[in-house]
């Protein structure tokens, strides 16, 4: 996220040449870097981390059908059990559902649609919070009152229902004409707007301490304008808390999106993400066809947990009380 | 301690007022209600009848007022989907939903206490590690989908339990109950523990850390030193002063539980306003919608205030720094 803060700065080639390289080398003998190899826990999370983005990216290729394409599904090959029980078949490793979908292709179209629902809600939520709380930071005075008392106001209300009433809201200004499309940018817009609070609240106390310093002062003097001390001089010092934050929210936002379509108004069937393949196979436990919920879950499950133990550690690790 | 009351009341009232600005604004502004009413071939003529009938022609302000007053005596509008007035449908869920949040709280608040004293006293047992284990996964796990692992075991698998619905329930003047028959008790069980999960994880985690921080204070090594039995001090020392943020939280969090409760009702086909709620948010019945806001908003504003002013009557301490500041 700090990267793509500095190429919205006006000046990115400003950042002295060896400065890339020494962060390299001290990320490597850092305190932080040490703690991740002495836990044995956060890199088995890092690991099942990056093997589910990889997953996800990958998925055209590691998929054996497209699950979005209606012309690969043959209604023949409905309800196929797991290719380890008695009746499973030979392409379909984790059985199909009622539509004849391959559950492991749809479980890696459904991470590629999570994580990148996720992703952009957590940047979309981030870029929000950090701007309005460096402006509420670095300002103070009414500016800031305003801005803090809405984050307090929404701070009372829990995330899904903020998400579910702006879900409602967007459906009732766009009308019929929402596709699935048009729904990823819903989604993705009420988890931003869920969870700017966090980040605003935390870059704001952060620039209060900021500003206060000889840096900032000197950035002023020098005649530097508000916007550019802001994102280049007090935004560096607050990454740290908000790097802790964005990937707890990372599985926040990853659970709202889940929830919402498990809700029945996030993804369509048409498009579906984790959550719509739990709430489509839930309809099929009765039945007895487990595995058409019990994968897409433990996937989900497996995802959420990874991340959030990496959000422990990251906290952790970066916590100097700790230490 | 007046004056701090009299400021609180005026914030919760200030946010209500907010609220009500939002929830005015989605009745009128998000969609044309006419449309809602009427049917595409109605002709013009008649839909401005309809329109003058509701009063939308009026200026908006004065519409606003209108709308906070008929909310203000519980009057919501009518659901577009149902054709009914929005507050008998809330005023007939409520009890359901009222119920299954209170059970939660209750399972939450005695489970999260007992394992979140344990651990923080047995901290390197293999019991504390496994609570810790637990915690962390139900924080991680969501909500339905702990529901639904339940209703795979004990509805589909054991058939113990039912996996949808109130079971039985008895009628106390317009409340509902289902505590006092056996089906509506079983009933209630996979609903409270799926919903309480999160807050027990929150809870145990909180009376560990507070038990811990708590143990390495003066006062408990002063009253290791009088000779105090250990259960003397842990009971009646330590986990005396870690109640009091615990009861806070679960206060607090108790809005949330009810807002949470959206998706376990979905899960277990429970019959509460989350649900309605869902379907409102599924077919855009804003009256629902905006009512159930108003609502939520109401009970979580209630709560919050309630709050903060036990908060000073508990807490002494704080009565002197509040005094000081106003």
């Amino acid at each position: 996220m700090s990267d793509a803060v500095a190429s919205n700065s006006d000046k990115p080639s400003m950042l002295p040449k060896h400065a890339a390289r020494s962060w390299f080398s001290r990320a490597l003998d850092s305190d932080i870097f040490y703690s991740f190899l002495r836990s044995k826990l956060t890199m088995v999370a890092a690991a099942i981390t990056v093997l589910f983005f990889l997953l996800a990216i990958f998925a055209s290729w590691l998929a054996v059908q497209n699950p979005f394409d209606p012309a690969q599904l043959q209604l023949l090959n409905s309800r196929i059990s797991p290719i380890w029980t008695a009746d499973g078949q030979s392409p379909f490793l984790l059985g199909t559902d009622e539509q004849g979908r391959d559950v492991f292709s749809a479980i890696l179209y459904g991470l590629r649609i999570s994580l990148a629902v996720g992703v952009a809600g957590v940047i979309f939520a981030g870029a929000l919070g950090i701007a309005l709380g460096l402006i509420a930071g670095y300002f103070g005075g009414t500016v800031d009152g305003v801005i803090m008392r809405i984050a307090d106001v929404q701070l009372t209300f829990p995330a899904i229902l903020i998400a579910l009433l702006v879900n409602g809201i967007a459906k009732s200004i766009l009308g019929n004409r929402l596709d699935a499309n048009s729904m990823l940018v819903v989604l993705v817009i009420s988890i931003g707007l869920s969870f700017w609070v966090g980040y605003a609240r935390t870059v704001r106390g952060s620039v209060m301490v900021e500003k206060n310093k000889d840096y900032v002062a000197a950035a002023q003097l020098i005649g530097l304008p508000a916007p550019k001390i802001m994102l280049r001089h007090v935004l560096p010092n607050t990454m740290g808390p908000i790097l802790v934050i964005a990937t707890i929210n990372l599985a926040l936002a990853i659970i709202t999106e889940a929830t919402l379509s498990f809700l029945g108004v996030g993804l369509p069937d048409t498009m579906p993400s984790l959550g719509t393949l739990i709430r489509i196979g839930n309809n099929y436990l009765f039945a007895g066809e487990w595995w058409i919920v019990a994968f897409p879950g433990i996937a989900l499950a497996g995802l959420i947990l990874s991340i959030n133990l990496l959000g422990d550690w990251l906290r952790d690790a970066l916590n100097p009380k700790l230490r | 301690m007046l004056a701090f009351t009299l400021r609180r009341a005026l914030q919760a009232i200030g946010v209500m007022f907010a609220v009500g600005i939002i929830a005015f604004s989605m009745f009128r502004f998000a969609g044309d209600p006419v449309n809602q009413i009427v049917s595409i071939d109605t002709p013009a003529a008649e839909r401005e009848a309809v329109r003058k009938s509701l009063g939308l022609d009026d200026p908006v302000p004065v519409q606003f007022v209108r709308y906070f007053g008929n909310a203000a005596q519980f009057k919501f509008g009518v659901s577009y989907q149902f054709r009914q007035p929005v507050s008998a449908l809330l005023m007939e869920r409520m009890p359901a939903t009222l119920e299954l949040a209170i059970c939660a709280t209750v399972f939450a608040m005695v489970l999260g206490i007992l394992m979140g004293v344990y651990s923080a006293l047995r901290r390197d047992t293999l019991l504390a590690k496994l609570f810790q284990a637990v915690s962390l996964i139900g924080i991680s796990l969501p909500t339905f989908l702990i529901g639904i692992l339940l209703i795979y075991l004990f509805a589909v698998t054991l058939g113990w339990l039912p996996s949808f619905g109130r079971g039985e329930v008895v009628k106390l003047g317009w409340w509902t109950t289902g505590l006092l028959t056996l089906s509506g008790l079983k009933a209630l069980i996979m609903p409270s523990i799926t919903l309480g999960l999160f807050q027990m994880t929150l809870i145990m985690r909180l009376v560990r850390a507070e038990m811990l921080e708590v143990l390495r204070t003066d006062y408990i090594r002063f009253a290791r030193a009088r000779g105090l039995t250990t259960r003397a001090i842990h009971f009646g020392h330590a986990l005396k002063n870690t109640l009091i943020p615990v009861i806070t939280m679960a206060g607090l969090q108790f809005g949330s539980v009810i807002a949470f409760s959206i998706i376990t009702e979905t899960v277990f086909q429970w019959p509460g306003m989350g649900i309605l709620f869902v379907q409102a948010v599924q077919n855009v019945d804003i009256p629902i919608m905006a009512a159930y806001l108003l609502m939520v908003s109401l009970i979580f504003v209630t709560i919050n205030l309630v709050v903060d002013i036990l908060y000073t009557v508990v807490d002494p301490r704080l009565r002197s720094t509040i005094g000081r500041a106003a």
